[in-house]
This record gives structure tokens, C-alpha cells and sequence, in this order.
């Protein structure tokens, strides 16, 4: 079978205002027809910029230095703005990544659909319209007819990104380049799109480029895995072969932080792991260190449709967080984990229900009570990026606990900085730089070492990782464990992965619609789940059927189910 | 805006990339190696020159002339020609620097120190003060500004003070706005809610991070209002509620100058270029730095 | 809808009220008594006024009764349409402001027209531009011609198309020809604002993923700048087109000096020249009125452009 898709020494490049930098440095790929070809890597692989320059929609900035891609044996570097038109969502569907901002906000979802078709001559006019409800009912959107006279506001993630894909789909292409279709979406919902995705591009029999960070979806949708890292392909080879047995050092290391792969990978080590430790449960029973009673709130929001509507974001949730250990809180959005770790952190308000620290009741603290709870409780965000102040040096950062609750003199605090930023593994010479100037990683070190300052006794981490790398958490997640073991520290942590969570918690409270769903130590929650929604969840996880297999007798050989 | 604050639905959404929310810097390298930058600048200081020593800069007379002189087109001994009395028209302009820098800096003060000062307290104390604030705010916007200008002019009566006074009243409630704007963006930012979460109390708030956040917008949109209340200052003085002649004033040499638009043109059309490059030079200074998206 | 096209006019007239209050205080609450002020302005002698002129006129305005009831006196004559009595002129102030609103009507809807087309031509024209240089030279005219006083813009017109070209009437307001050159002053200045709103709005708009996607489908460059980008980026000048017209309003009254005109503009800068008070508080109101009146008809357009933004405010508004 001839290659639908061919890239030979591809090499692009972006043009800064004083420097250059290389995107990607000489890649060959192929895509035959039919087949599924996952493209993974990291942030800064090169991945997307790959998938951008097979349709030539590179960003101004962007340039292709050197190189060929062809598309059914034609060069399309060479061709023409007119004649490449007809090939964008033509013979290449593109499906692209952000449902929430893929679509026309001002435009009927009917009229976005059958302007491809007119683009391309297939229908126009009553026909064109025809086929645009025809083509929705084919990605499984309920209702066809009423989504095709609807805003994509009115519609859920999830729908939008099938509407992407039907437009993707609509003029019958023989290639098709996701670029990370579902990255953005739930996990119950990524699973549904993505085997919507893959039955359609099944029927037409088409090639598919799924572009994606995460080695779990790969395992599960691609035929074969191509690993890129800093521009360039480091591995590929059949899915199974190259997960069942890596050869290049990245890619052995990706597959090791990888939180759906790694813990069975673990178990069953026949390589060294570089990735994360699997925890142990402490020993003994221990005191209860926060616990919540009944937690209720209420929140009035704008639906789509712009009336109001009271949400209810936490349904009498209760909690009891055991001193040293770390709590989990996994759901979805919408699940009101982010709501409950808020009303904890005093953040927000509780309308009804209590929450005891250490016994005391700080429902209800205000003013400098509350200030001052704060130097047992503190708080790391999700976002690196803005939850440090840009201005501030990392010292400033570090030490600004200690300020605002005059601890130490000047001296003091620059030798505590210096010693908490050694506890989060970073060098003191980042004591004098900006935030600006370090990495994600780096910056949620930053936070954490900000965090620990006052010596807290509780941390309370709102989904601390989802915003790194996959490498970079594992590390980060690590490094959580190390210092809840050196300190005692207690962990409340937030996340909508179940991977991530199976990592690092002890206990996992589950919740859905702001009510809790299922309670109970880690492992056996996660292997035996009672509920169905836990059950759900788990089997949504991408890279599941690798990894989490059907009964334990299969487990030390992670076959593919 | 960040996922945390949000009031409705929580995201599980991942980034790969910075916000937006971040301010971009400027770019002094860039700025320094731009021609039209470098130019603006030089104009500016030129402008402060002749405000301060006149004298240095021309040795003709601002006030009297020679009537044998009148109407003599721009040559030599007289860049910009001569007026119906005789007088110099550069020299009348440069000495006329000084009253409309005056003018306009009193206006520049005026409202960008009321309009800071009110946009903070809308912006920080919030509640009643911000209500109250935000609505005068709106109804001062739906009165155009020069008409507020001359509303004032009306009442306190004509003069080159009186005319930056009554510029820079009206110029307060952009500012405000401005103002209060930039300190509820950096209130509802993540980094001001983990100064809270670690301790900071309100007072810290506003000193270490709201202000100092706040000081380079008020900055760059004091040097825009220069630009504005250079043309506003010079039409008010056209309009002959300036300096009483013979005075020289910007505005007012182009409104003596119009009688003879058709035999000496140099009377209205060379001050006016004047103006017109120096309120160039003033946007281009602010647009400098004020990074921004498009025409950067 | 009908009940929040109601709830907004009710808002607009309390804006109009808000607006002449203010003025009303800057006029007779500041310092200093406007009465004096007035009749010296209208012609008397410096320094010597009339007593007996001086209490008639404040009898006629109210002043001699306590401030807040002056205040609603004059209120109340407001919400009636009087607008009291000019002082230089004796005549009723409406009656003076209903004469000479034609001709600046006619100006300023001429002035809006050309700004609208000439800003969103220029806007479209930079965002199209495919060379590097033509892009820049469209996006430094609007700055440029926005720092062009408005006086001067007018005089150069004059020289140039009047005096040279002879094509065009130097003064007066006799004919559509003597509209011309005033309007195209006028729409100097809002044009170039116009264009710099829409110029970053398209940009903003270009960067959007919903463009991209459009492309992706095998959209080309144009289309999506007219098409997408442009129907995006439309919300922006629209909200500021109250502002934009305000600011013709009172260019109106440097307009009709420099050219001669009669009209609100000219009105306006006599009340002030001869301290006029109830002439200029009549001018406010008839400004912040063609504010909320543009406001208004914008917010009505608003969600049909852009149904965004149209939509939450026209169905939360009802209820």
C-alpha cells in the first residue's frame, strides 16, 4: 500500500524578533492508507508544528527550511495558494484541538458545516444544508437538526469537537491530521470522540495523523507511534512493539512518567524505571487532621442560553483527611473538586456544613483569624504561570510567607529561601531570577517551596501537575511524595486524572456533580471500584486497555486487550 | 482569566502555554533601535528646550516686529515667515511654548492625578465608592470632552490656566476608567489571591503588588492624554478662550493667521505642522510603551 | 424585547438627566456667581453690572431660591423642553438650539457617514495587505491624521481645494458643496480612531482558532478577513461609535468657526465667548442626548452582529 502521507527531512524554523529557532530538524514520516499513525511528544517536540506544516498553516512567524511533503505522491510544498486550498479540508481533513475556540462563536453550527461543502463544490444552497444535518447525525450528535441551528455555545465540549470532526470529515478525505482532538475534554468524553473519530475515519478508510501528548491515547488508537523530542523523531515502530519495548532512552522515559502506563510498568519492571515510585501506604492509624461535615454550595451562573441558573457545585460533601497522608479528589469537570478544595483552602464561602481543622472550627473565620489559619494551610495552584507574581525574584517569592507574618529578619529569610529552594531541588542562583525567566516546572517548584515557608501542616494542591509536561510531573510528583515523608506533611490533592491520583494517593474520594460518589483507600479503589461512575471513569482512562487489564492474573504482562 | 476563578464551571482543560494575562514587557533594545521612536523623543526634548529658553533658540521677537517686514513668505531670516504686524512666526511660536506646555502639563496632572486617584478607590475599595464612581464616571463619558472643556471655559473664565484646568477635568474620567480597570485586572489576578492565601493583608496588597502593576499603564496613558490635551489646549486657543493677544499662543497665531489663509498660508499651515508633530511625537512615545498587538 | 428596549430608553433619559445635572452644578454650583459672570460676558460694561438686571436674571433662573430648589425647578423645566432663556440673546434657549440643529445635523450625519466607510475601508485595506511596507503605511495614516489638529485639517483643506484648486467653497453654508470640505474635516479625526479600534479588533480576530479552522477547511486568506475575522471584529468599532460621535459634536464647534458656519457648533462657541451659561447647559444636553440616542441604537444592532454579546444582555434584561 503506497503512502497517503510522506514527510522526507522536514525542517522547520521560527522567526523571533533576534533569533531563530528550529522546530523541527529533519523528520521522515509515513502514513499508509488506512492506517493510524500517532505523532507523540512533549511540549516543544515539534509535534503540532509537524501536523501544521502538511496543510501549510504555519503560524507568520513560521517557516519550512528544507524538506518535502507529500500528499498521494505530490509535493505540496510546491504547490500554489489555490490549488493547496482545495486540498485543505478537501483530500486532508484537519481536526483541530480546542473545541471551546475551534468554532465560529457568531455562526449557526449548520452554516460552518456546509461552508466546506460549498468550498469544495459538493452541495450548495438546501442541499449543502441536507448534508450538513446528515453529517452531524454521522458523529453521533443527538438531535442533528436542532444542532445544525444552534451557537457553538449552546452545545458541550464534547459535541463540538464531534462537529469538528464532522467537518473534518465532510468532503471524504484520504488523510486526516488530528491535532490533539481531545485534549481539552473530560476524560469520560475524550473516550466517546475519540472512538467516534476512529470508526469514521475507519469507514471512509482513510489515513489518520493523531497528534497527541499522551502515550495512553497512542496505545489505544494508533497502529503505529512515532516519538518526537526537540524537533526530531527519536523512535517509531508499531504501537505494540514500541511500548512493549523501547529502545531509545526518551522514549523509555516517556513511557515511564506516563501516569496511566507507568504503575503497572512498575509492577512489572523488566527495565529499570525511571519514572515514578509507586508509594506505600503508611503504617498505623493515624489522627484526623481536617475533616468536612455536610459542605454545601450553591453558585448562580450564566447558562449558554443566557438565562440564570443556580448550579449546585457541593452536595453535602464530607471528608476526613488523616494527619501525613494524602487525599485524592478525582472527577470531572463540573465535579465541584475545585469548589470543595476552595472552601477549604477559605478561599470561598460555604452555605451550609462545617469544616474542622485540628479540631477547631474555621468555617466561619474571617478577617485575621483567617490570616492566621494560613500558616498551617496553604495552597498550590494548577497554573504556573500566573500564580506567581512576575514582577517578584524568586527570593521575593519564596520569603514573602515569612514577610507578611514577620518571621525572621532579612537574613534570616534569605537563608531560608536558599534552603527551601534546596528542598524542591533547585539551585539557589535561581534566588534572583523571575518567574519569567523559568520553566513550568521550575515555577511550580517555586510555588511549592512558597508554600512550605511557614512550615504548614496541611497543602492543599488544586491539580498542581495538569499543566507540565509529562516528564516534569513525574519529577514534581516525586518530589510531593519526598517531602510529605521528610516533613509529615498533609496532602489534599486535586486532579481529573485517575492516573496521576493512583500515583500519589493513599485515600481517593471520588466525586461527581458535587456530591461524593465513592470513598476508600487507593489501590483497592482503583482495582476494584464499587460504584459505576468509578468504574466509568477508570475504564476511560486512556491507555487502559494496556494497562489496567480485566482481572490481576494478566497484570505482569500487560497484554493488549 | 485563570481556571481557579472561575464562578461556574471549573476546567480540566490542559495548557500548554502562558496565559495571555501576563503584560508583555517593553522592549527597550527594540525601542532605542527604532528611528520614529528615536525621532519622537528628540521632538519632545526639543519642545522642553524651547519652553524653557526660548531665547536660545531664536533671536527674533516674539511681540513686536518691524511693519515693513509684514507678510514676508518663510526664508532665511524667517523660518516661518512673518505676520500681518511684522512679528517673526517662529519666534512667536517658539516663545509660545511655553504658555501651551504649561497648559497642557496642568492638564496632564490634573487629570491623571484626580483620575488615578479615583480610579483606585473604585477599583480597590469597590462596594458603594465604586458604584457611585463607575456611574459619574459613565455620565461625565456621555458629555464629548472638548464641550466639558468649554463648559468649564464658560465658568472660570478665559486664560491659558483656566484652559488646562478645564482640559484636564474633562480628561479625569478616562483615566478613571483606565485606572480601575487595570487595578480590578491585577485584584482578580491568580498571583494577588496566593499573596492572600499566604498571608498578605490588603494594605500589602495595594503597596506591593496593585500599585507598582498599575504605575506603567497610568504612565503611558499620561503621555497619550499629553498628545490629546495638546490639541485640545491649541483648539480652545483657536476658539480665542486663551492668552489675550498679543500673547503668543499656539492656537491662537493659526485662528489671527486665518484672515490671510489665501495670500500667507505660512501664517496657519507651518504652526499647525508644528502641533501636529509634536502631538505625533507624544502617541508615538506612548504607543512605545504600551507593547501592544497589532501595530507593533 | 419590547420591555427592554423600554428599560433602556428609560435608562438613556436618565443618563441625559445625570449629564445636565452635572453641567448644572458646574455652572451654578462652582465658586463665583454666574450671574455676574453672565452679564459681564453679554456685553455689559467690565466691571459695572445693572442690579436691577442682575436680580431679574436671577429671579428667571431660580437662583434666588434656595440651591435644590432651583435644582428641580430647572428640572422640571427641562423634562418640559424649556430650557430657559438665552442671556445674550433673550431669546427662549430651545427655541435657539431647535434653529440651528439642521445645518449641524446635516454636517455630522455626513461626517459620520465618510468616517464610518473611510476608517473601516483603511482597517480592511491594512489587514488584507500581503506586503510588509503597504501594511505599515495604511496602519501609520490613522495615527497620523488623528494628530492633525482640527482647526488646522480644515484650514489646509480650505487652502488647498478653495483657494488653489478653486473646486470647493472656502466658507458659508450655502449649498451641498460648502458640506463638503467641513464634513471632511469633521471626519478626519473619527475615522482615524474608527480604524485604529477596528485595525486591533481584526487582528485580535485573525489570531482567533475559529479562523485557523475556517482556513483549514480550505477557506482563503480574504474570505476569513471578510467573512470571519470581519463579523468578529465588527462588535468593537460599533461600541465605541457613541464615543466617535460625541467627539464629531464638538468638532462641530471648531468646524462651523473655521468655515463660517451656522449651527450648533457656532452657537455653542458665542454662548461661551459671551458666557451664555443657559445656552452652553442646553448645548450639554443636546450632546449627551445624541450620546445615548447612537448608544442606544447600537445596543439594539449589537446582537444581531455579534450574538455573544447580544444575547445574555437582551434575555437577562427582561427579567
Amino acid at each position: 500500500m503506497s503512502a497517503v502521507l510522506r514527510i522526507r527531512d522536514l525542517h522547520v524554523s521560527y522567526h523571533g524578533t533576534r533569533s531563530r529557532v528550529q522546530a523541527v530538524r529533519g523528520i521522515d514520516l509515513e502514513v499508509g492508507g488506512g492506517e493510524t499513525v500517532a505523532l507523540v511528544g512533549e511540549s516543544g517536540s515539534g509535534k503540532s508544528t509537524t501536523a501544521q506544516a502538511v496543510i501549510r498553516l504555519l503560524p507568520p512567524a513560521a517557516t519550512v527550511t528544507a524538506g518535502s511533503v507529500y500528499i498521494d505522491g505530490t509535493d505540496i510544498l510546491r504547490l500554489r495558494e489555490p490549488a493547496m486550498r482545495r486540498l485543505r479540508g478537501g483530500t486532508v481533513g484537519f481536526v483541530p484541538q480546542d473545541p471551546g475556540t475551534a468554532l465560529n462563536p457568531l455562526e449557526r453550527i449548520g452554516w460552518q458545516v456546509s461552508q466546506v461543502l460549498q468550498l469544495h463544490g459538493i452541495a450548495h444552497g438546501r442541499r449543502a444544508r441536507q448534508r450538513a444535518v446528515e453529517l452531524l447525525a454521522e458523529v453521533a450528535l443527538p438531535d442533528p437538526e436542532r444542532v445544525a441551528v444552534s451557537l457553538p455555545a449552546a452545545l458541550s465540549g464534547g459535541m463540538r469537537q464531534r462537529v469538528l470532526i464532522a467537518m473534518a470529515l465532510a468532503a471524504q478525505p484520504r488523510l486526516v491530521i488530528a491535532d490533539e482532538p481531545t485534549s481539552a475534554l473530560d476524560v469520560t468524553v475524550q473516550r466517546h470522540v475519540l472512538d467516534i473519530l476512529q470508526s469514521r475515519v475507519r469507514e471512509h478508510g482513510a489515513a489518520m495523523l493523531l497528534v497527541t501528548h499522551d502515550l495512553g491515547v497512542a496505545a489505544d488508537r494508533a497502529d503505529r507511534i512515532v516519538v518526537m523530542s526537540h524537533g526530531t523523531v527519536v523512535e517509531q515502530g508499531s504501537a505494540r512493539t514500541l511500548l512493549r519495548q523501547p529502545r531509545h532512552p526518551y522514549t523509555r522515559e516517556l513511557i515511564a512518567s506516563a501516569p496511566s502506563l507507568t504503575a503497572h510498568v512498575a509492577a512489572s519492571a523488566p527495565f529499570p524505571v525511571e519514572g515514578v515510585e509507586p508509594h506505600r501506604a503508611p503504617s498505623g492509624s493515624r489522627a484526623t487532621l481536617l475533616h468536612t461535615r455536610g459542605l454545601t454550595k450553591d453558585f448562580r451562573a450564566r447558562t449558554a442560553r443566557g438565562d440564570m441558573a443556580t448550579v449546585r457545585a457541593l452536595d453535602g460533601v464530607s471528608i476526613d483527611i488523616p494527619e501525613g497522608t494524602t487525599l485524592g479528589i478525582v472527577g470531572e469537570s463540573g465535579s465541584g473538586k475545585t469548589t470543595l478544595a476552595r472552601t477549604i483552602a477559605r478561599l470561598e464561602q460555604a452555605d451550609s456544613g462545617t469544616i474542622h481543622f485540628d479540631g477547631r472550627d474555621i468555617g466561619h473565620l474571617q478577617g485575621e483569624p483567617q490570616r492566621q489559619l494560613r500558616r498551617n494551610l496553604q495552597v498550590v495552584y494548577q497554573n504556573p504561570y500566573s500564580s506567581l507574581q512576575p514582577r517578584f525574584t524568586v527570593e521575593r517569592i519564596v520569603t514573602e510567607p515569612l514577610r507578611h507574618f514577620r518571621v525572621g529578619d532579612r537574613r534570616t529569610r534569605r537563608h531560608r529561601a536558599a534552603a527551601l529552594l534546596e528542598q524542591v531541588a533547585l539551585a539557589p542562583s535561581l534566588l534572583t531570577r523571575r518567574p519569567g525567566e523559568l520553566s513550568g516546572g521550575q515555577r511550580q517548584r517555586v510555588a511549592i517551596a512558597r508554600a512550605l515557608a511557614l512550615s504548614p501542616r496541611l497543602l492543599i494542591l488544586d491539580e498542581p501537575v495538569s499543566a507540565l509536561d509529562v516528564t516534569v510531573q513525574a519529577r514534581i510528583l516525586n518530589l510531593l511524595t519526598a517531602l510529605q515523608r521528610e516533613h509529615g506533611l498533609t496532602f489534599l490533592f486535586i486532579s481529573h486524572d485517575l492516573a496521576v491520583i493512583r500515583q500519589i494517593a493513599h485515600q481517593v474520594v471520588v466525586m461527581r456533580h458535587g456530591a461524593v460518589v465513592e470513598v476508600g483507600p487507593a489501590e483497592q479503589l482503583l482495582r476494584h471500584p464499587r460504584h459505576p461512575y468509578t468504574r466509568q471513569l477508570l475504564d476511560a482512562v486512556p491507555g487502559g486497555a494496556f494497562v489496567f487489564p480485566p482481572s490481576p492474573a494478566h497484570a505482569i504482562e500487560g497484554v493488549l486487550t | 482569566m485563570t481556571d481557579l476563578l472561575v464562578t461556574g464551571e471549573p476546567s480540566a482543560g490542559r495548557l500548554h502555554a502562558p496565559p495571555p494575562g501576563v503584560r508583555p514587557k517593553v522592549q527597550w533594545r527594540r525601542l532605542v533601535g527604532s528611528p520614529s521612536f528615536l525621532l519622537s523623543v528628540a521632538v519632545l526634548v526639543m519642545v522642553v528646550v524651547w519652553a524653557v529658553v526660548p531665547e536660545a533658540i531664536t533671536a527674533g521677537d516674539p511681540l513686536f516686529g518691524d511693519s515693513a517686514d509684514r507678510l514676508l513668505p518663510p526664508g532665511a531670516d524667517h523660518p516661518f515667515g512673518t505676520d500681518q504686524l511684522g512679528r517673526d512666526v517662529f519666534a512667536r511660536f517658539v516663545y509660545g511654548t511655553r504658555t501651551s506646555l504649561y497648559a497642557t502639563l496642568v492638564a496632564v496632572g490634573v487629570a491623571a492625578g484626580g483620575g488615578a486617584l479615583l480610579g483606585v478607590i473604585a477599583g480597590f475599595a469597590g462596594g458603594v465608592a465604586d458604584a457611585v464612581i463607575s456611574r459619574v464616571i459613565e455620565v461625565l463619558q456621555a458629555i464629548p470632552g472638548l464641550l466639558l472643556s468649554l463648559t468649564l471655559i464658560a465658568v472660570l473664565g478665559f486664560g491659558t490656566g483656566k484652559i488646562g484646568l478645564a482640559v484636564g477635568i474633562s480628561g479625569i474620567p478616562a483615566f478613571a476608567r483606565v485606572m480601575r480597570a487595570e487595578v480590578l485586572r491585577i485584584r482578580g489576578s491568580l498571583y494577588v489571591e496566593a499573596a492572600r492565601t499566604v498571608g498578605a493583608r490588603p494594605s500589602a496588597v495595594l503597596a506591593e503588588h496593585v500599585l507598582p502593576s498599575a504605575l506603567g499603564p497610568v504612565v503611558a496613558l499620561g503621555i497619550l492624554e499629553l498628545a490629546s490635551a495638546v490639541l485640545a489646549v491649541s483648539a480652545l486657543s483657536f476658539l480665542g478662550f486663551g492668552a489675550p493677544p498679543p500673547a503668543p499662543e499656539w492656537g491662537s497665531m493659526v485662528a489671527e493667521g486665518r484672515d490671510y489663509l489665501a495670500t500667507a498660508w505660512w501664517l496657519t499651515i507651518l504652526p499647525g505642522v508644528a502641533i501636529a508633530a509634536v502631538v505625533v511625537s507624544a502617541n508615538r512615545l506612548a504607543r512605545g510603551l504600551r507593547p501592544h498587538e497589532a501595530s507593533q | 424585547m419590547g420591555r427592554y428596549v423600554a428599560g433602556r430608553i428609560a435608562q438613556a433619559v436618565l443618563v441625559v438627566i445625570a449629564a445636565w445635572t452635572v453641567a448644572y452644578l458646574i455652572v451654578y454650583a462652582l465658586p463665583g456667581d454666574p450671574i455676574s459672570i453672565m452679564l459681564a460676558g453679554s456685553g455689559g460694561d467690565s466691571g459695572y453690572i445693572d442690579p436691577g438686571a442682575a436680580n431679574k436674571l436671577r429671579r428667571e433662573l431660580g437662583l434666588d431660591r434656595p440651591f435644590p430648589v432651583g435644582y428641580m425647578d430647572a428640572l422640571w423645566g427641562l423634562l418640559r423642553g424649556d430650557l430657559g432663556i438665552s442671556v445674550s440673546s433673550g431669546m427662549p434657549v430651545a427655541a435657539r438650539l431647535t434653529a440651528a440643529l439642521p445645518p449641524t445635523l446635516a454636517l455630522g450625519a455626513l461626517a459620520v457617514t465618510i468616517a464610518v466607510v473611510g476608517g473601516a475601508v483603511i482597517a480592511f485595506a491594512a489587514s488584507a495587505a500581503r506586503a510588509g511596507w503597504v501594511r505599515e503605511a495604511l496602519l501609520a495614516l490613522p495615527p497620523l491624521a488623528g494628530s492633525a489638529p482640527t482647526f488646522w485639517v480644515g484650514l489646509l483643506l480650505v487652502q488647498f481645494f478653495s483657494f488653489r484648486l478653486g473646486l470647493l467653497p472656502a466658507f458659508g453654508d450655502r449649498g451641498w458643496q460648502s458640506l463638503v470640505l467641513p464634513a471632511l474635516t469633521l471626519a478626519v479625526p473619527a475615522a482615524a480612531a474608527l480604524a485604529q479600534v477596528l485595525v486591533t479588533s481584526l487582528h485580535k480576530a485573525q489570531g482567533e482558532s475559529f479562523v485557523h479552522t475556517a482556513r483549514a477547511t480550505g477557506a482563503s486568506r480574504m474570505r476569513t478577513l471578510v467573512r470571519h475575522a470581519g463579523r468578529a471584529a465588527a462588535a468593537a468599532p460599533l461600541t465605541v461609535l457613541g464615543q466617535v460621535v460625541g467627539g464629531i459634536v464638538a468638532g462641530a464647534v471648531v468646524v462651523e468657526t473655521v468655515f463660517s458656519r451656522r449651527g450648533i457648533g457656532r452657537l455653542t462657541a458665542d454662548a461661551v465667548a459671551n458666557q451664555d451659561l443657559p445656552v452652553v447647559l442646553g448645548v450639554v444636553v443636546l450632546a449627551a442626548a445624541a450620546f445615548v440616542i447612537v448608544n442606544l441604537l447600537v445596543d439594539l444592532v449589537l446582537p444581531f452582529v455579534d450574538p455573544r454579546i447580544g444575547r445574555a444582555r437582551v434575555r437577562g434584561a427582561g427579567r
